[in-house]
C-alpha cells in the first residue's frame, strides 16, 4: 500500500532541471534507499516533499491527501519527518532538550512560557527512552554541540524520531563519520525505524550500506528516476551501473 | 547560552544570599548609594528583557530604546492628563503601552533576522524619538515631562519626608520586590518548554521549523515580552528620575542596553543584571569623573570585547569551574 506518491514532481533553479516530472511512489512499512550521484536531484526531491521548497508543478500525495502546498508544520502534523545531510542540531542545547524539545512540540506544549520544561517527568521520560534506543543516554547532559560527528548524527535522526513520523526522510545519515561507525549507526537506526513501524526513506551515497540495509532502492539521475528494484535489480542494471556503481562493481 | 543551565538548587544556594543582602543595602548604604542601585534594579529588569532577545533567540535589537521611552512616556502622559501619582496605575500603564507598541513594531521586524533585524528595530525606535520632538504639545518637546513623586501602593511621600530618603527605602523596596518577580518570571519563561522553542530558534532556525516550531510566530512573543519587559522598567524609572526626555528615545540609549548585556554576559541568565548594575555605577563615576565620559565607556567596551568576550559572568563561570577543579591540597 503507498504511504506517499509524487505525480510529475518538478523543481527547476533556471536551466537546471533538479526534479524533473517525477513520479515516486513510497510504499507503507519499507526502508527504502535513494541513490544517485551529486547533483542527480535527491536532496531536491526530499527537499520539495518536506516543504523546504515549493514544487514548480507536479503533486505530492501522503496517506491519500493531497499535500502538494501543505506548509512545513502541515507536513509534520501528518506525519513527515526529516534529518539533513549536514548535522542539524541545537548544539547550545543538550541532547536530552534536542529530544525534549521535537516531543514538546509534537505535543503541542512549546507554547507554554510558565511551566519548568524540566519538570515535565512525561516528556523527559520519553526522552530519555528515545535516547536509550538510540544509544545516547550516557551524553543525555552534554551539549550536542559537545558530541562527535557519528553521535551528532544519531541524534539528528532521533530528534525526527521523536516526531513519532509516519515517514522518515533521513540525508545520508553517515555522511561524515568513519567507515567503522557507518554500520553501528545504520544497525540503530534501522532497528528503531522498523521497531517503531516507521517507512524511512535514506538518502546514501555509501553501496554498501545501501545494499546492506534496504531492501528497494530508486536511483536518480539528472533530476530524474533511473531505476526502481531490490539491491540485486539495481546491481544488475546497466544504466545504473554506468552512471554510479561503476567503482563499486570494481572494488 | 554557552553551559547547561544550573540546577533550581544551586540557583537558590547563591540567590537567597543575595537577595538578602539586597534586603539589608538601604540599612548599611547611603541614601544616595541605594538610589542608584535602584536605578541598577531597574536596568536589570530592561536588560532582562533585552536579553531574551538576544541571549535566548538570537535577535539584537537596536531599538530597545523605544519601549523603555514607551513606558516612560506612558507615566509622564497618565500623570499630565489623568492627574493620577499612584505607581501602580504607572506600571499597568507602562506595561500595556509598550506592549501595544512592542507587538506591533515585533509585527513587522520578526519578518528579518541579522542585520536586517537591527536596523529595522533602530529605525523604528527613531521613529518614535523624532514624534517626541515634533509633538511638544504633547510630549514636552526636548524640555520633556516631569513625573511627580508618586504614591506607593497607596501611601504617599509624608509632609517634610526627604524625597531621597523616600526613594532609597520605600522606592528602593518597590522596586526590589518588582525586580525578583520579574527576575523569578524571566528564570521560568527561558527554562520552559517556549524558552527551549526560542533556544532551538537562535541555534537552528530551519531544523526549529522542522520540529514543528513556528519561528516567526514564537519570534514575535519574544520580542512582545522582551519589549514589555523594557516597559516596565522605563516606567520605573522615570519617577526616580522625575522627567522624562526624548533622549532615552534615542537609539544612543539602545546601544547602552546593549553595552550592559555584552558587559554582564549575555551567554548567561545573571549576566544581563550584572551588567546592568555595574554599568550604572560605572557611567555616574565616569560622567562625575571626566567630560569624556563617553569616550571612556567606550574604551571599556573595547577592552571587555577583546579580553572578556563572555562578559563578566562569562568570566565568572570559567573562574568557578577552573577553582572546581583544582584538587584540594
Amino acid at each position: 500500500m503507498s504511504l506517499l506518491t509524487t505525480g510529475k514532481l518538478t523543481k527547476y533553479f533556471g536551466d537546471t532541471h533538479a526534479v524533473d516530472h517525477v513520479d515516486f511512489t513510497v510504499r507503507e512499512g519499507e526502508v527504502l534507499a535513494l541513490i544517485g550521484s551529486n547533483g542527480a536531484g535527491k536532496t531536491t526531491l526530499v527537499n520539495v516533499i518536506s516543504g523546504l521548497l515549493a514544487p514548480d508543478s507536479g503533486t505530492i500525495r501522503f496517506r491519500d491527501a493531497d499535500i502538494t502546498s501543505a506548509t512545513i508544520h502541515e507536513k509534520i502534523a501528518s506525519g513527515i519527518a526529516r534529518s539533513f545531510q549536514l548535522v542539524n542540531l541545537f548544539d547550545q542545547l543538550s541532547a536530552l532538550d534536542n529530544i525534549a524539545l521535537s516531543i514538546f512540540s509534537r505535543q503541542g506544549k512549546t507554547r507554554r512560557l510558565f511551566a519548568l520544561a524540566d519538570a515535565d517527568t512525561e516528556v523527559r521520560d520519553e526522552a530519555t527512552g528515545v535516547l536509550e534506543q538510540f544509544g545516547l543516554l550516557p551524553k543525555a547532559r552534554m551539549l550536542a554541540g559537545g558530541l562527535s560527528q557519528g553521535e551528532r548524527k544519531l541524534l539528528d535522526v532521533a530528534v525526527a524520531y521523536s516526531l513519532r513520523p509516519k515517514l522518515l526522510f533521513l540525508d545520508e545519515p553517515t555522511s561524515g563519520v568513519s567507515t567503522r561507525e557507518k554500520a553501528p549507526i545504520m544497525d540503530i537506526i534501522t532497528q528503531v525505524v522498523r521497531s517503531g513501524g516507521i517507512t524511512a526513506v535514506i538518502i546514501e551515497h555509501d553501496m554498501d550500506v545501501v545494499f546492506t540495509y534496504c531492501p528497494r532502492i530508486v536511483a536518480m539521475h539528472q533530476g530524474a528516476i533511473l531505476a526502481d528494484g531490490t539491491p540485486e535489480e539495481i546491481r544488475n542494471n546497466e544504466q545504473v551501473t554506468a552512471n554510479m556503481l561503476g567503482t563499486h562493481r570494481h572494488a | 547560552m554557552s553551559a547547561l543551565p544550573l540546577p533550581p538548587t544551586r540557583v537558590l544556594r547563591w540567590a537567597v544570599p543575595l537577595l538578602a543582602a539586597l534586603v539589608l543595602f538601604p540599612w548599611v548604604a547611603e541614601p544616595y548609594q541605594t538610589t542608584l542601585f535602584s536605578y541598577g534594579l531597574v536596568m536589570a529588569i530592561a536588560a532582562l528583557g533585552f536579553n531574551l532577545l538576544l541571549g535566548y533567540t538570537g535577535l539584537l535589537s537596536f531599538g530597545h530604546s523605544a519601549y523603555f521611552g514607551v513606558g516612560a512616556y506612558a507615566v509622564a502622559l497618565i500623570v499630565k492628563y489623568l492627574h493620577v501619582s499612584s505607581l501602580e496605575v504607572f506600571i499597568v500603564g507602562g506595561i500595556l503601552a509598550s506592549a501595544a507598541v512592542s507587538a506591533l513594531f515585533g509585527f513587522v521586524c520578526v519578518r528579518y533576522t541579522r542585520i536586517f533585524f537591527s536596523i529595522l528595530t533602530m529605525a523604528l525606535s527613531q521613529v518614535l524619538w523624532s514624534l517626541a520632538f515634533k509633538f511638544f504639545w504633547v510630549t514636552g518637546g526636548s524640555d520633556g515631562l516631569r513625573v511627580p513623586t508618586p504614591s506607593l501602593l497607596g501611601t504617599h511621600i509624608d509632609p517634610g519626608e526627604d524625597k531621597m530618603t523616600y526613594l532609597a527605602h520605600r522606592y528602593y523596596y518597590y522596586v526590589l520586590v518588582i525586580f525578583v518577580v520579574c527576575t523569578a518570571l524571566m528564570w521560568v519563561i527561558v527554562h520552559s518548554p517556549f524558552g527551549k522553542a526560542l533556544q532551538a530558534i537562535r541555534d537552528n532556525e530551519t531544523r526549529a521549523e522542522f520540529v514543528g516550531v513556528q519561528v516567526r510566530h514564537y519570534r514575535w512573543v519574544a520580542f512582545v515580552v522582551s519589549g514589555t519587559y523594557t516597559g516596565l522598567a522605563g516606567a520605573l524609572w522615570v519617577p526616580l528620575n522625575g522627567l522624562t526626555t526624548p533622549d532615552i528615545l534615542h537609539w544612543g540609549f539602545s546601544g547602552e542596553i546593549v553595552f550592559f548585556t555584552v558587559l554582564g554576559g549575555f551567554g548567561t541568565f545573571a549576566g544581563p543584571i550584572v551588567g546592568a548594575i555595574v554599568f550604572n555605577y560605572l557611567k555616574t563615576f565616569a560622567v562625575g569623573y571626566t567630560v569624556y565620559w563617553q569616550m571612556f565607556l567606550g574604551v571599556v567596551l573595547v577592552t571587555m570585547v577583546m579580553a572578556l568576550p563572555t562578559g563578566i559572568m562569562g568570566m565568572v563561570g570559567r573562574l568557578s569551574q577552573k577553582w572546581r577543579r583544582v584538587p584540594a591540597p
